[in-house]
């Protein structure tokens, strides 16, 4: 995994004594693979600006093709097809200039309401992110001519940066947005480099220009040392108040390409994002990348190789709009009786039953990265919840859900997913629109077992891979982190640390030799199951000391004294004692005391039976609960 | 119980009526004791007290051996009154000192100083010799186990022939609970109250006064009666708003003790009273009424001489204490570690098993419940039999 942190110099003496406190690194020669890589994207795209630069007229006139009936899609040649994507850090400000985009283009009405229109979770309005890429097709015209430019929405965080990288492969150019008051932040990196892998054309927009304390020029300095883009080259706007948007739509046409595909190449599409619906089952976003498809053909998924029949296929405006035909270099949707997004993944290709073709590269099928057991707060919800989480996978074909129970907690699932905010999103969905409430135990990495051999493993903590400057402000820091380091509470750690002045993102760097060890949790000896835990073994001894801890605190006092012992094999690496009580609460016991005394002791007694045994211990069921329950902030 | 009223006089009927309707009910021929507690009754009248009594008197035998205490607030209005009541009838007085300590005495809330409270003791005992009680509570904010002891010295120098021990417990609602809440004010943690119980028991010990139940300490066998017939499950009446109460009403043709409460509100205890001669809010008869054998563990198991075999017999004729129990595995742990004590005596807790009662109970508690879902499982194989558990064996003895 790979790690970059930027953060202001200004604080950074601080935090980085706390840094050197949660981790120990081994310094390598600093990296000069950023420097590289961006000489090499200007030469890229130089190249290319110039052949779009010709013109400069502003003709501005919104489409007035907005009329639901028949677009004839033949009359849109690759030629006047601008596919692009906006990325940016979180908040930013993509989906506000998305709005406007649309606005602009008549997609939508010009209203005060246009808020996040792209974004329809209740989850992505509240958190201000989005989740679920959306695509929209607008009508442009420009200099006489009316081009399709398809608007490709990103998820803004790194969790999705698979569905980000296969958005951005349907497009030719991207709009990376920056914050004109917070300037280049972790993602803002994160995105570029793969929009900058995918070959795209980039074009900086600094937005928010509005605010008070922007600093446009500061920006474009940062855009220029980290992405090597030329100052003159950004766009400066205000997505809120609608500056300068306009501009951005004309920059569109003039500076990227169009994509190269033929239509009378086979057909051939990338699905880059599915999504279900309860009445027509899987609805895929595709973009063309050859050929055409019309309604009534048969395709194949290359991944599962099942075939299909094109119900309905259409444009994203961003609601559908069936039409006959999508060709080559156009994006749209397309619905063909698959019954899972499973059938529908992420990156697959599709094409026709008579042309096979050779599936577009880069596909894999999504990877969980981070696994929480997750259970029904009573067992009767079990059902329940069940039917929750099959919904709610139906539409996010990320989540791997694997069935599981705990003696602790009961009947519940291990899900798998793509990362933090990834699982968080998912639990607020199950908690908003599945009225569902869950107990999240703490978070678990998939580990590989490794034959252990005389490997001497050092990757326990960060690994620092490099540092650069980027202005007189920040300072971006690359680490090699194990998963399981951060997956629980880094970024919050981080954040406070910090004052929410560090950013930070990171990349699956794949499995790393790593001494785990498991570690058992004994009460008067007795091993409890449900908290057996795989730890590092340089983790070993604050993990088990931590769990002991918050074991000590969730056991009520008992008649005896108890021992709470974290144990690796025979080994006690760490003690709490919980006192045994010499007596209970006193209080007099006469008359009506009696009735009130009789209702409490069979309270009592009935929650005894509720308790689980370890040995003589009783442990009341949310101990556990209090135990593995993610901590709260 | 008699809660304070500004209309003694309605009040006085009603507690009269009522007095009546349940005796009448009952059809007890003898009361052994009388306990006017509760609120503050040493507020009343004397003479309410006095009709209180001539009407038991008039509807059931009241001998002149009988126990008759009032509950007092160590005020020096109700240490005026002692004697008055004296006349009234009352032969022991149970004295809420709580503390000798004003500013603790502020912080429970008490309208009464230390000054006051030796002064009615003083009084109390003048009156009635060997027949007064003291009620301390440890545990109070702020306390400590040096300043506890002295206290409690100084308490039993001036002290009767009775003790009765709590620990201040707080009560959710009260100023001192949130006080506490809000951290203004601290209470002993649980390990410090257990060295004070712990150190008042060898105390009270010392100076010669038995140890008879969780909370209470007699001298020269100076033990209340009234109190011994809840712990040891007899029938007492409850009388006035809130009261309750545990008697066979053979007026309707019972044969079981049931379980009654008496409405809570003393203007809705009045009317009731009023228009149907008792407030009674509500009765558990004993078929539905599973906690009589259970009452009989969970109160018996607070005496120091725990439950004899005798006693259970009586209300459990088919399965004595060891069926029930001696087959659990924890109640041989409990044994083993020197806590309960099941002999040939009968059922009772240890010294320190005292102490640690409520934790044993659940457990008990349990160990009961499946022998008697067990037995009802049986009876239902059998057919329908009469339920004679509680077939009349018992003595009358109400309070």
């Amino acid at each position: 995994m790979q790690l970059s942190l930027i953060k202001h110099q200004g604080c950074a003496t601080p935090f980085l004594r706390h840094l050197l406190d949660f981790r120990v690194y081994q310094t390598r020669q600093r990296s000069q693979c950023c420097k590289i890589a961006c000489t090499v994207i200007r030469h890229r795209w130089m190249k290319r600006a110039p052949v779009f630069c010709t013109h400069n007229t502003t003709n501005k006139m919104i489409s007035t093709q907005a009329d639901k009936e028949n677009i004839d899609m033949s009359k849109f040649p690759v030629e006047r097809i601008r596919n692009f994507s906006i990325i940016a850090h979180i908040d930013h400000g993509k989906s506000t200039l998305a709005d406007r985009l649309l606005e602009l283009t008549g997609a939508i009405a010009t209203t005060d309401k246009n808020k996040q229109v792209l974004d329809k979770l209740q989850v992505e309005r509240e958190r201000g992110i989005t989740v679920k890429a959306q695509t929209a097709s607008l009508f442009y015209k420009y200099q006489g001519q009316t081009y399709l430019l398809n608007l490709i929405d990103t998820p803004g965080h790194v969790d999705f940066s698979y569905e980000v990288s296969r958005s951005i492969s349907a497009c030719q150019g991207v709009l990376l947005i920056v914050d004109a008051n917070q300037g280049i932040q972790a993602q803002t990196v994160a995105n570029f480099y793969l929009a900058f892998e995918a070959q795209l054309t980039i074009i900086p927009v600094i937005n928010k220009i509005d605010l008070k304390n922007a600093d446009p020029e500061r920006v474009e300095k940062q855009i220029e040392k980290v992405f090597d883009i030329p100052t003159e080259e950004c766009i400066r706007i205000s997505a809120k108040l609608g500056t300068n948007v306009e501009q951005v739509l004309q920059e569109v046409v003039k500076r990227l390409p169009p994509p190269t595909f033929k239509k009378e190449d086979p057909f051939k599409a990338l699905v880059f994002d599915s999504n279900f619906d309860h009445y027509r089952g899987v609805v895929a976003n595709i973009a063309l990348f050859g050929g055409y498809l019309s309604k009534g053909d048969r395709i194949i998924s290359a991944y599962l190789g099942k075939s299909y029949e094109v119900n309905e296929l259409g444009l994203l405006r961003p609601d559908e709009h069936p039409t006959d035909r999508l060709y080559a270099g156009q994006v749209g949707y397309v619905i063909a009786g698959m019954k899972e997004v499973k059938e529908a993944q992420i990156g697959d290709t599709l094409y026709h039953q008579k042309h096979l073709v050779e599936a577009l590269p880069g596909f894999k099928p999504a990877k969980a990265m981070v696994f929480a057991g997750m259970y029904p707060m009573d067992q009767s919800d079990y059902s329940a919840l069940r039917s929750a989480v099959e919904k709610l996978t139906l539409n996010d074909s990320s989540v791997t859900v694997q069935r599981d129970s705990s003696l602790a907690l009961g009947a519940g699932w291990r899900l798998g997913f793509l990362g933090l905010l990834h699982m968080e999103v998912f639990n607020q969905r199950l908690e908003q629109e599945y009225n569902a409430s869950v107990i999240v135990t703490a978070p678990t990495v998939p580990y590989k077992a490794i034959l252990s051999s005389a490997k001497l493993i050092k990757n326990r903590r960060a690994v620092q891979k490099n540092m650069v400057y980027i202005d007189d402000h920040r300072v971006m820091m690359k680490y090699l982190f194990p998963l399981n380091e951060i997956v629980v509470d880094f970024y919050d750690l981080l954040k406070s640390m910090s004052s929410g002045y560090a950013s930070f993102d990171y990349e699956d760097a794949g499995y790393q030799p790593a001494h785990v060890i498991k570690m058992d949790i004994l009460l008067n000896g007795k091993p409890v199951e449900e908290l057996t835990t795989i730890v590092h073994k340089d983790r070993a001894y604050s993990a088990g000391k931590a769990m002991c801890e918050r074991l000590q605190d969730a056991i009520p006092r008992q008649m005896f004294e108890i021992a709470v012992q974290a144990a690796i094999g025979s080994k006690v690496i760490a003690r709490e004692t919980i006192k045994a009580y010499k007596k209970n609460v006193l209080a007099k016991c006469y008359g009506g005391d009696i009735t009130r005394k009789m209702k409490l002791l069979k309270k009592q007694a009935e929650g005894k039976k509720k308790m689980r045994y370890i040995g003589t211990v009783q442990v009341p069921k949310d101990a556990f609960i209090n135990v593995l329950k993610r901590k709260d902030k | 119980y008699i809660p304070r009223s500004d209309n003694q006089d309605v009040m006085l009927e009603c507690l009269q009526r009522e007095t009546e309707t349940l005796l009448k009910l009952s059809q007890v021929s003898r009361i052994t004791s009388v306990f006017f507690g509760g609120g503050t009754p040493s507020l009343a009248r004397p003479s309410t007290i006095a009709a209180v009594l001539e009407t038991v008197a008039r509807h059931a035998g009241l001998s002149e051996e009988a126990e008759v205490t009032l509950e007092v607030n160590p005020t020096p209005v109700g240490s005026s009154k002692l004697e008055d009541f004296l006349h009234a009838g009352v032969n022991r007085f149970s004295i809420g000192v709580q503390s000798l300590r004003d500013d603790d005495l502020k912080v429970l809330g008490r309208d009464h100083n230390s000054q006051h409270a030796l002064q009615t003791v003083v009084e109390a005992r003048r009156l009635c010799p060997g027949r007064v009680s003291v009620d301390v509570m440890f545990g109070r904010p702020g306390q400590c186990v040096a300043s506890w002891e002295l206290e409690l010295d100084e308490l039993l120098s001036v002290c009767d022939d009775h003790v009765s021990l709590y620990q201040l417990t707080l009560e959710r609602g009260t100023q001192l609970f949130r006080q506490v809440q809000k951290g203004q004010l601290s209470v002993p943690s649980d390990d410090i109250t257990a060295v004070m119980y712990d150190s008042a028991r060898r105390i009270l010990q010392k100076r010669g006064y038995l140890q008879y139940e969780v909370s209470n300490f007699a001298r020269n066998g100076a033990i209340s009666q009234h109190n011994m017939s809840y712990w040891k499950a007899s029938q007492y009446l409850g009388v006035g708003p809130g009261a309750h109460g545990r008697f066979v009403p053979r007026g309707e043709g019972d044969v079981c003790r049931e379980a009654r409460t008496q409405t809570l509100e003393p203007d809705v205890w009045l009317r009731e009273v009023q228009q149907r001669s008792h407030g009674t809010r509500r009765r558990i008869p004993s078929p539905t009424w599973d906690c009589e054998l259970e009452e009989v563990l969970v109160m018996g198991l607070r005496l120091i001489d725990g439950i004899t075999h005798q006693h259970w017999q009586l209300f459990s004729p088919r399965a004595d204490l060891y069926q029930i129990l001696s087959s659990s595995s924890e109640v041989q742990d409990l044994q083993q570690t020197g806590l309960l004590i099941l002999d040939d005596r009968g059922l009772r807790c240890s010294w320190q098993g005292l102490a640690l009662l409520d934790s044993m109970l659940p457990t008990l508690l349990l160990l009961l419940e499946a022998y008697i879902t067990q037995g009802l499982q049986e009876q239902q194989a059998r057919g329908p039999i009469g339920d004679q558990r509680h077939g009349g064996q018992r003595v009358s003895k109400p309070g």
